[in-house]
C-alpha cells in the first residue's frame, strides 16, 4: 500500500456551540426538563456538545407551533413554498463544507463520504422537491391533493442530514409542516439545519426540531396532534411504531432494515464487481440499511473473486474521519460497536471463517476493521440479522434460480445488486428479486428523482421521485 | 284425482373456496345463514384456523405465476370472471335479493354493476404499470426506472354489506396488478360469495389466486392478520375493534394495511386507483450507461 501524508480537512470551518437547545417556532428554547445529553465525536470520544433532551410537554410544544404554522403555509401559493425550498438548497450548497465537517465530526464517516455524497444529495434533494411544490395537480394524485397537516418525523444516525432532507423536502412542498426529532448521536447537523431554517427567513413553526432518545420519539409518535408519521430505523422499532398507530387516521411511512444481496454471475468484470462489492457494503462503515451486506457469488469464480476482493479490502484506509484519504470512518457508537462484535463472534460461533486485512486500529474512538466471512449458511445469524457494520457474508450459488431463491430468503426487501454481462439475465433477475432498488452492475446509488425503500419487513412507502410525494399528501 | 306432488328443490351445499377446490371445513363447522327477512338460507361453512392457513399456503402458491403472468392474460381472465358473472345473472339477483332484501329491479343493478367493475378493472391490468412507473431523471449515467409490482399475499375482509358488488369491488383491484388473497366473506351474507367461488373456478383463473372464506370474520380476520406469510390486509370490512386488533397484528410483519373507510362506502362510485395502490410496491432498477 502506498504510504500518503495526513491529509485532514480543516475542522475550524465549523462553529460548535457548547450546549443547544430545542429549536421550536422558530426559536431556540429551553427545555422544561433537567436532561441533557453530550454528544461525542465517535472517533475520538472527544464531547463536541450537550444536547438538550426533549420530554412530552417539549414535543407538545413542538407540535402545536407546526399546527399554528400549518395554515400559512399550507395555504401559501406553491411557487412561494418552492422559493423558500430553493433557498434552503442554496444555503445548503454554500454551507456544503462547514455542514460536511461537521457530519463527519458528530458521525464519525469519512470526509470524502460526506463532502462528496451526503451534502450534494442533500442539496440536491431540496432543489428536487422545491420544483415540485407548484406542480403538485400535475403528479398524479388528482386535480388539488391536500397536504396532511403536522408531520412527526423521526430519522436515524447513518445519515443525519440527507434523512433529515429526505424527510423534510417532501413534507415542505406538499404543504406540511414538521417535527422532527434527529438520533440521539448526531443531532448537531439537524441543529445546524435549524439556523438555514432562520437564515431562510421560513416561517417560524414550519420546521421544529427537537432532540431526545427513543422516549422523545415515541412521545412524537403518539402525539394526537401529529397526522402523519414518518420513520427510518431499525425494523424493531418500525414494527412498534405501527403497532402503536393502530386505529389512528395517522398516515405511516417506514424505511427500515436491510440484509441485501449483492448477486455476481461469472461472466461479470471481476475488477468492477468488487470495487461494487466494497462499495456496497464498506460504504459509510456499513452503516447502510441497503448495504450489500450478503455476497452472493456463482461457484465457479467464487475463488477467484475471493482473492480479489481481499487483496482490495487489504487497500483501504481505516482511521481519522477528517483525512481526505480515508476509506473507512470510525462505529457512530460505542452501543452500535457492541452489536457489531457480537453478531461477528456469532458468526465464528456458528462455523463461519472470518477474515480481516491487517489493519491498525486507532487507540481511542469506536472502530471495527473491514471483516468478511466465508464459509456462511442461509441458517447463520450473520446471513440473516442486519450487522450494520463493516462485515461481509459471503455465500455461493450455482445457478440463477439458486441465486434468486437464497436472495429472497430473507424477511426484508430493501435492495439487491446484480453483476452479470448479460442483459436478458440481469432483467430476469431483476425482476425476480423481492427487493424495492435493485442495482445492476452498481450499488449505492442514490439520486432525489429515484424512489427509495422497501419490500415486506424493510418498510412501506417511498421516498424520492414523484413517488415520495404520495407519503405527504392526503391520497 | 291425486294432487301433483310438489317438486322438491334441490339444495346447494355452501363450502370453503381454498386452491381452486371447494372443500368443507376442516373443523366440521358450520353456521346457519338467514335471509335478511331472518329465514333459513342454507348452512355455512364455518372456517377455522387451519383452513386460514391452508388458505393462505394456497395463495402463496399461486402468486409466483400470478403475478409472473402477462398483464394481458390477467386482464383477459378477469374480463372473463365478468363473462362468468353476467351468465349467472338471474342467480346472483336471487342471492341478492335474499341476504339485502332489495328489490329485483335494485338488485338487478347491483349485479350488473359486479359485472361492469370487473370489466372497469379488466382493463387497469396493462395500464396502471404505465400510470404508477417512470424513467426517473437521475444525476448522471444511468438507466433508472420505477415500476408496481404487487405486495404478494393479501388478506381481504369484505364487508359486511353488499355481498357481491361490494365483494367484487375489494377483490378485483388487488388480484388485477398480480397479488394473490385470501378473503374473509361478510359473515353475515356468505352465500353469494361462494357463488362467486363457483364463476372465479370457471374462468381460467389459477387456483389459489381467490381464496373465500366464510364463518365468524372476528375469527377468521386476526388469523389473517397475524400471519406471518401474508403480506398486506384490507379492513374494509373490519368494524373498529376488529380494525384495531387487527392494525396490530398487522404490524407483526409490518403488512401493508389499508385501513377500514371513514364513513359508509357507496359501492355504485367511481372507484378511484387507491384499493390497487395500496397493494402495490415501487420497484427501482438502475443500471450505468457506457459504451
Amino acid at each position: 500500500m502506498f504510504e500518503y501524508a495526513p491529509a485532514p480537512e480543516s475542522r475550524d470551518i465549523v462553529d460548535i456551540r457548547p450546549s443547544y437547545g430545542l429549536f421550536i417556532n422558530g426559536e431556540w428554547v429551553e427545555p422544561q426538563g433537567e436532561e441533557r445529553h453530550k454528544t461525542v465525536n465517535p472517533a475520538t470520544e472527544e464531547v463536541l456538545a450537550e444536547v438538550a433532551w426533549a420530554g412530552e410537554a417539549d414535543v407538545d410544544r413542538a407540535v402545536g407551533a407546526a399546527a399554528k404554522a400549518f395554515p400559512l403555509w399550507s395555504g401559501m401559493p406553491g411557487a412561494e413554498r418552492a422559493k423558500y425550498l430553493f433557498r434552503i438548497a442554496r444555503i445548503i450548497q454554500e454551507r456544503s463544507r462547514e455542514l460536511a465537517v461537521l457530519e463527519t465530526l458528530d458521525n464519525g464517516k469519512p470526509i470524502r463520504e460526506s463532502r462528496d455524497v451526503d451534502l450534494p444529495l442533500v442539496a440536491a434533494h431540496f432543489f428536487y422537491y422545491a420544483g415540485w411544490a407548484d406542480k403538485l395537480s400535475y403528479a398524479g394524485f388528482g386535480p388539488d391533493p391536500r397536504p396532511l397537516g403536522v408531520a412527526g418525523q423521526v430519522i436515524p444516525w447513518n445519515f443525519p442530514l440527507l434523512m433529515l432532507a429526505w424527510k423534510i423536502a417532501p413534507a415542505l412542498a406538499c404543504g406540511n409542516t414538521v417535527v422532527l426529532k434527529p438520533a440521539e448521536t448526531t443531532p448537531l447537523t439537524a441543529l445546524a439545519f435549524a439556523e438555514i431554517c432562520r437564515q431562510a427567513d421560513l416561517p417560524p413553526g414550519v420546521v421544529n426540531i427537537v432532540t431526545g432518545a427513543g422516549e422523545t420519539g415515541a412521545a412524537l409518535v403518539a402525539h394526537p396532534g401529529v397526522d402523519k408519521v414518518a420513520f427510518t430505523g431499525s425494523t424493531e422499532v418500525g414494527r412498534h411504531i405501527a403497532r402503536s398507530l393502530a386505529g389512528t387516521r395517522k398516515k405511516l411511512t417506514l424505511e427500515l432494515g436491510g440484509k441485501a444481496a449483492n448477486i455476481v454471475f461469472e461472466d461479470a468484470p471481476i475488477d468492477q464487481a468488487v470495487e461494487g462489492v466494497v462499495n456496497g457494503i464498506f460504504f459509510n462503515q456499513g452503516h447502510v440499511c441497503c448495504a450489500g451486506s450478503r455476497l452472493l457469488v456463482q461457484e465457479s469464480v467464487a475463488a477467484d473473486l475471493l482473492e480479489a476482493l481481499k487483496r482490495r479490502l487489504g487497500t483501504l484506509r481505516l482511521g481519522d474521519p477528517l483525512d481526505k484519504n480515508t476509506d473507512i470512518g470510525a462505529i457512530n457508537s460505542a452501543e452500535q460497536l457492541a452489536k457489531i462484535r457480537e453478531l461477528s463472534e456469532a458468526g465464528e460461533a456458528e462455523g463461519a471463517e472470518r477474515w480481516s486485512p491487517a489493519c491498525p486500529i486507532p487507540d481511542r474512538g469506536y472502530w471495527f476493521p473491514p471483516t468478511l466471512f466465508t464459509g456462511v449458511a442461509q441458517s447463520h445469524r450473520i446471513a440473516r440479522e442486519e450487522i450494520f457494520g463493516p462485515v461481509l457474508s459471503v455465500l455461493t450459488f450455482r445457478t440463477p434460480a439458486e441465486a434468486v431463491e437464497k436472495a429472497n430468503n430473507t424477511p426484508y426487501g430493501l435492495s439487491a445488486g446484480v453483476w452479470t454481462e448479460k442483459g436478458s439475465l440481469m432483467l430476469w433477475m431483476a425482476s425476480r428479486l423481492r427487493a424495492g432498488v435493485v442495482w445492476s452492475n452498481t450499488f449505492n446509488r442514490f439520486d432525489p428523482a429515484s424512489p427509495f425503500g422497501g419490500f415486506k419487513e424493510s418498510g412501506y412507502g417511498r421516498e424520492g421521485g414523484r413517488h415520495g410525494l404520495e407519503a405527504y399528501l392526503a391520497v | 284425482m291425486s294432487e301433483q306432488a310438489a317438486r322438491l328443490a334441490v339444495r346447494k351445499t355452501y363450502k370453503l373456496f381454498v386452491g381452486g377446490a371447494f372443500p368443507r371445513s376442516e373443523s366440521g363447522r358450520s353456521y346457519a345463514v338467514t335471509s335478511s327477512k331472518g329465514d333459513f338460507l342454507a348452512n355455512a361453512a364455518r372456517a377455522s384456523r387451519k383452513d386460514a392457513r391452508d388458505a393462505v399456503s394456497a395463495a402463496r402458491k399461486a402468486f409466483s405465476g400470478w403475478s409472473g403472468a402477462t398483464a394481458y392474460n390477467r386482464g383477459q381472465i378477469l374480463y372473463r370472471i365478468a363473462e362468468m358473472l353476467e351468465g349467472r345473472r338471474a342467480q346472483f339477483v336471487a342471492e341478492v335479493v335474499d341476504a339485502d332484501g332489495v328489490s329485483a329491479k335494485k338488485a338487478g343493478e347491483l349485479v350488473d354493476a359486479a359485472v361492469d367493475r370487473l370489466v372497469w378493472y379488466a382493463g387497469w391490468s396493462d395500464k396502471i404499470g404505465a400510470v404508477l412507473g417512470s424513467a426517473n431523471p437521475v444525476a448522471g449515467p444511468y438507466f433508472n426506472l420505477s415500476s408496481p409490482e404487487p405486495t404478494g399475499v393479501v388478506a381481504v375482509v369484505a364487508p359486511p354489506m353488499g355481498p357481491l358488488l361490494g365483494l367484487v369491488s375489494v377483490i378485483a383491484p388487488v388480484i388485477v396488478t398480480g397479488n394473490t388473497c385470501v378473503v374473509a366473506a361478510s359473515e353475515r351474507a356468505p352465500l353469494p360469495a361462494i357463488t362467486l367461488a363457483e364463476v372465479l373456478a370457471t374462468s381460467d383463473l389459477p387456483g389459489g389466486v381467490v381464496n373465500i372464506l366464510t364463518g365468524s370474520s372476528a375469527e377468521i380476520a386476526p388469523w389473517l392478520a397475524g400471519h406471518m406469510d401474508v403480506n398486506g390486509i384490507d379492513l374494509t370490512g373490519a368494524d373498529p375493534d376488529l380494525a384495531v386488533t387487527c392494525e396490530e397484528l398487522a404490524a407483526e410483519n409490518l403488512k401493508r394495511v389499508l385501513r377500514p373507510p371513514a364513513g359508509r362506502v357507496d359501492w355504485l362510485a367511481d372507484p378511484g386507483i387507491e384499493r390497487m395502490t395500496a397493494f402495490l410496491e415501487t420497484k427501482t432498477v438502475w443500471h450505468p450507461i457506457g459504451v
